[in-house]
């Protein structure tokens, strides 16, 4: 099987397994005052001071959360709070059309339900936030704004956004931002310390992590309500019961995936390529969404996102897992109904366009056979596909 | 073969895609994600609907160890049945959307894409008999004359039979859900639809008076001539109906009302008793009745009881003269033909009925 799913979840890597087997056979609440309990905090907290390490941020940045979704929620919601409660005015969130949507469905809610503002950040073609757009929404009412909110890569067609430029933009307002860095951790170098964000959402299963783990960075200062209360376990921000196993693996996987990442990611871009090169060559017609593969820094390294125009993407995929292929059609939902992804959209792309794409994505256990799966795979696929596409769009109507 | 299973999520379906794939056949099953999210700001980013339905067709296909997937038709649906069912209304008829489904989206859209995806067929657990002969497909009505579905598969054409399979027909439902229950699938016990599927609440007037809006107009009795009603639009009745008249001047004769025609164009509903409701023959078109003249049974509503009647087509109309006078028939159904035969009754096709007449 090949496995071309990485930007869903990726392996979990043997580091991360022994950390928490170790910590799983071992008892202890880290809140707990007795021996049992203070071996759990130190395990907590060497996982806190390795997680921050390798982040480039300071142990006392790292709140525990149980994921992505919920460190998203944290900080759209928490922070949204913080700002609005001491500021009535500040209502604005600033957010792209191409986050995910534990961010973009929590800023919804947020103006369904507590009152805020939308306002869209534009996109350029290739999916990159423009430093001059947040500028401009900025400089319209800065002092109406709450947050701003922008991945630091996308999870679909992956492109790396400029965040450094935007938290400086936002800086120079008194405002708040937050990236979402689940696709960049482990590909891309990350800093949360340089990145100049006040808040970063990291999750573990996306290098190589448990399941169930992730954190939310938060400068010290930055305010951000609690979403639970409770127990106050992490900096009263987060309460809950702390998951000394996952932590533990999480921060195994993390050390790994961030000492690796050079490399990893050296390795996983000429798979990309030769990937890309391979499709094109039995699809001539394919197109890559997103910024182009050889700009340096333009994109995550593992992420190949296609359209193969006259297919469509859920037939396509289906054909490939038949052969044993396993990718993405970006966006789907608990259904498991592919919709036209709300990224391509974002970034103008038309609906017929959007529904003819697949996510290929790379990552640390990926192989060249993997690739060439693919390749072999991917021809009579999309020949097949085509003809099941030409029909669902054009199926002659009878009374 | 290889074969695609429709799977609603219901038990019929589930046993369906077991038997299919007991029969030998690699089965892949597929959902159907057919209505639409109402449209909200994030449209386009996700269509979650009938998840409960999604997750029990995921999770039967789970125990039968079937890969599975959902296709949205959503679009499709609402075009070719959702519109069609609201538009027939708009015309005066009574439609039947279960048939326009099956016509326009499970032996249309979703045979078609199959067949292109290298699939033989597509599988469904309707109730009823279906044998591919050298002749052409053969179908029949479901052992389980209670549950049969023969009725909403009919218009079908043969080339769309030809590609369908019902593993179902010679089981009763009871069996279906013993059968479902022995393989440990958790629908076995799920109660059978019965609404229209879009129409969650079951109101269809409401529904209808939601897309369609007020259109008043006045109730004729046909005996006086004169104006005994009015109404909030004409679409919300039905021919037969009796009950939900608001009737403000009571008939000459004293005899209770029933609709006898609805005109879309005045927004006019006419009543009158019950005799007048009685019809000799009735026009259909199209039709996939197309062979001589034939002396059958007909049904003209899905549980409908058949009668004894005499069939004929020409000039692309089927034209059908009952023996005895048949009573309270809508445009817009479908006429059925069935032959009486030992091994069960044959469909021998049927037709959308266009006119009636002879009361």
């Amino acid at each position: 099987m090949a496995y071309l799913d990485h930007a869903a979840t990726t392996p979990v890597h043997p580091a991360a397994i022994a950390a928490v087997m170790d910590a799983l056979a071992t008892v202890g609440n880290a809140s707990s005052l007795h021996a049992s309990g203070r071996r759990a905090r130190r395990t907590v907290e060497e996982s806190r001071e390795t997680i921050a390490a390798a982040l480039d941020a300071r142990p006392s940045e790292v709140i525990f959360t149980s994921g992505g979704t919920e460190s998203d929620n944290l900080a759209l919601k928490g922070m949204f709070w913080a700002r609005h409660s001491a500021d009535p005015r500040r209502r604005r969130v600033l957010v792209s059309g191409i986050e995910h949507h534990a961010v973009l469905d929590a800023a919804y809610w947020l103006a369904a339900e507590q009152g805020a503002a939308l306002v869209w950040l534009p996109v350029d073609a290739a999916g990159r936030v423009q430093p001059a757009g947040l500028y401009e929404a900025l400089a319209a009412d800065p002092d109406s704004t709450a947050l701003v909110s922008v991945m630091w890569a996308n999870n679909e067609v992956g492109t790396v956004q400029p965040i450094a430029e935007l938290a400086e933009v936002a800086r120079g307002f008194g405002v708040p931002l937050h990236t979402d860095a689940v696709q960049a951790v482990g590909s891309l170098p990350v800093s949360f310390a340089e990145s100049g964000a006040d808040a970063m959402t990291v999750t573990g299963h996306k290098f190589g992590g448990p399941y169930g783990t992730g954190a939310l960075l938060l400068k010290r200062g930055v305010a951000c309500t609690p979403l639970t209360h409770g127990g106050g376990q992490e900096r009263e921000v987060r309460s809950g019961t702390l998951d000394v196993p996952g932590v533990a693996g999480f921060a195994a996987a993390c050390r790994v995936a961030v000492d690796e990442q050079p490399i990893r990611a050296a390795r996983v871009a000429v798979l990309r390529d030769e990937l890309l090169a391979g499709v094109r060559e039995r699809v001539p017609e394919v197109v890559l969404n997103g910024a182009p593969a050889d700009a340096p820094g333009a994109r995550l390294p593992g992420n190949a996102h296609l359209s193969f125009p006259g297919s469509e993407g859920d037939s396509l995929l289906m054909l490939l897992d038949a052969r044993g292929v396993e990718c993405s059609t970006g966006s789907a939902c608990s259904a498991g109904i592919a919709r036209p992804s709300h990224v391509l959209l974002a970034m103008n792309a038309d609906a017929e366009h959007a529904r003819s794409s697949l996510r290929f994505s790379l990552g640390h256990t990926s192989t060249r056979d993997d690739v060439d799966a693919l390749i072999a795979a991917i021809g009579p696929s999309v020949e097949r596909s085509r003809r099941a596409g030409a029909l669902s769009g054009a199926l002659p109507r009878r009374s | 073969m290889r074969v695609l299973a429709a799977m609603s999520g219901g038990v019929d379906s589930a046993v369906a895609a077991a038997r299919a794939r007991d029969a030998g056949h690699e089965v892949v099953g597929v959902h159907l994600a057919l209505s639409r999210q109402p449209a909200t700001a994030r449209e386009g980013a996700r269509g979650c609907c009938t998840l409960d339905d999604a997750r029990d067709a995921r999770r039967a296909a789970d125990v039968l160890e079937i890969p599975f997937y959902v296709w949205d038709l959503a679009e499709r649906f609402a075009e070719d049945v959702i519109d069609d069912f609201a538009d027939s209304y708009a015309r005066g008829q009574t439609p039947n959307p279960c048939l326009r489904c099956n016509e326009r989206i499970k032996f249309a859209a979703v045979l078609e894409r199959a067949l292109a995806l290298d699939f033989d067929a597509v599988v469904t657990g309707h109730h009823a008999r279906l044998t591919q002969t050298a002749a052409g497909p053969v179908l029949r009505r479901s052992v389980d004359l209670a549950k049969d579905q023969s009725y909403v598969l009919a218009t079908l054409r043969p080339e769309q039979l030809a590609g369908a399979i019902f593993p179902l027909g010679d089981s009763t439902k009871a069996q279906v859900r013993a059968e479902a229950a022995e393989r440990g699938l958790g629908v076995a016990d799920k109660p059978d639809s019965t609404d229209i599927c879009f129409v969650p609440s079951g109101n269809t007037a409401k529904w209808l008076h939601e897309r369609l809006g007020s259109k008043p107009g006045p109730v004729v009795d046909v005996v006086s001539g004169g104006v005994i009603g009015g109404h909030d639009g004409a679409y919300a009745f039905t021919v037969g109906q009796r009950r939900g008249l608001a009737l403000t001047t009571p008939a000459v004769d004293g005899r209770p009302r029933y609709v006898l025609g609805i005109d879309p164009v005045t927004s006019t509903v006419t009543v009158g008793p019950a005799d007048r409701l009685d019809i000799r023959y009735l026009q259909a078109s199209p039709s996939t009745y197309t062979g001589p003249p034939i002396e059958c049974q007909a049904q003209v509503r899905a549980h409908g009881t058949p009668v004894a009647a005499k069939a004929g087509y020409a000039a692309g109309r089927l034209t059908v003269e009952f023996d005895a006078p048949l009573r309270g028939v809508s445009r817009g159904q479908a006429v059925v033909l069935y032959a009486p035969e030992v091994e069960g009754d044959r469909v021998l096709g049927g037709g959308w009925i266009s006119e009636t007449g002879g009361s």
